[in-house]
């Protein structure tokens, strides 16, 4: 006879993020909610802005410090970069709701053209604001 | 739910290592993932050193090379060798595949890193529990619906009809796809997952079948079909190069246009 099984233990998970290599689809896809989250940060910063414009010159002075010190201006740059990210990673979504990009080939490429383009776009952008401010 | 980190009892721990034999011509270091049933505490990763001079080009040579010379207590699935019946799907190097199709050649790094599919329940070692990734495949009834009178012979296809199912009847169920995307691992319990959804799409897309209308019907959930976030692991990872995103977006597609 057989000795009487052993009560089983709990199933461990698999793990997953842990050793997952990711292709640049995924980055492309989990940047896109990032950019999203951090386009509402953009909103709030955007409504601070109006909010200090209402409340007054020095309340206005104090907001605008804030927004052109390194710190802010890093925040404004990322708010960019992630505004342009998210039209990038919008007009992919456009096409794939056509049905059309799925091609493995297509789908990477275009997840890198949305990385370049947000790249470029936000590098022309601070390019220019800070360009005509030392004009 | 999102769930970055592994519960408690699967934190995988440091395990033993195997040294190659004396007398190896080009060593290797396969990492693999190890969990015993009826054994003690947490899984661990197992390092062996593989004389590959020894073994076939794939990585199952390696794992069977391994069992049979090294340590026989190693567990995996494996059966055709050639990629035909899907029972040796896992991730080897950070990607889920067939071992037998993938050469330890082909993998970058310095280790061979082995785990059985993520975000699975694990039985033993390499082997996943599949319990529900069956179930979902069977909740899509992956069989001819109809309702016209059984004909004499067979049901009858145009060759160009026959063709509308390339791309998608070559699935093997090995379950790569499902277990690659980051939607299937948080809300397995309600997404269909790229595989099941591939095989929706075989039959919708088949011509003989008179069920579409009620199979759009079951679809259209905003689980089951819609937590496809075109994340596109599956299609990248397919050992049989097919491309569940793609089926899945067609399905969108279908309930889109029955509606206008």
């Amino acid at each position: 006879m057989a000795e009487a099984r052993q009560e089983a233990r709990p199933r461990p998970l698999s793990p997953h993020v842990q050793v997952w290599r990711w292709h640049i689809t995924m980055a492309a896809s989990i940047s896109n909610r990032v950019a999203g989250v951090a386009l509402y940060a953009g909103w709030l910063i955007f409504a601070g802005w109006a909010l200090a414009l209402s409340a007054g010159a020095d309340a206005y002075m104090a907001y605008t410090r804030l927004l052109t010190s390194p710190l802010g201006l890093l925040v404004l740059v990322g708010v960019t970069a992630a505004l342009f990210f998210h039209i990038g990673a919008g007009i992919r979504h456009l096409a794939w709701d056509s049905g059309r990009g799925f091609a493995k080939a297509t789908a990477s490429a275009t997840a890198w053209i949305t990385y370049a383009f947000a790249l470029v776009a936000t590098a022309l952008v601070w390019g220019l604001v800070l360009g005509l401010h030392a004009g | 739910m999102v769930e970055l980190t592994l519960p408690k009892n699967s934190k995988v721990g440091k395990g033993r290592h195997y040294p190659a034999p004396d007398g190896a011509e080009k060593v290797r270091r396969f990492k693999v993932y190890r969990w015993d049933p009826e054994g003690q505490g947490n899984p661990v990763w197992d390092t062996y050193d593989v004389d590959v001079s020894a073994c076939g080009p794939m990585v199952l040579d390696a794992l069977l090379h391994i069992k049979n010379v090294m340590d026989p207590t190693l567990a995996f699935r494996r059966s055709c060798r050639e990629g035909v019946c899907g029972s040796c799907a896992m991730n080897i190097g950070g990607r889920n595949t067939l071992a037998c199709t993938h050469g330890w050649e082909e993998v970058s790094g310095a280790e061979v890193t082995i785990s059985p599919l993520p975000h699975m329940p694990v039985i033993k070692d390499l082997i996943p529990d599949l319990t529900l990734f069956y179930a979902q495949y069977e909740s899509i009834e992956p069989w001819l619906h109809t309702v016209t009178p059984e004909p004499q012979k067979e049901w009858r296809q145009s060759e160009e009809d026959r063709q509308k199912l390339d791309g998608l009847y070559e699935c093997i169920l090995c379950a790569c796809c499902s277990t690659s995307c980051p939607s299937y691992w948080w809300n397995q319990e309600k997404y269909l997952g790229p595989a099941a959804l591939l095989q929706a799409k075989r039959w919708l897309a088949d011509s003989r079948d008179e069920a579409t209308g009620e199979r759009l019907d079951a679809l259209e959930d905003p689980f089951k079909l819609y937590r496809c976030h075109t994340i596109m692991n599956c299609a990248q990872v397919c050992p049989k190069g097919l491309n569940p995103a793609k089926a899945i977006s067609e399905i969108k597609v279908m309930l889109v246009d029955r509606t206008i």
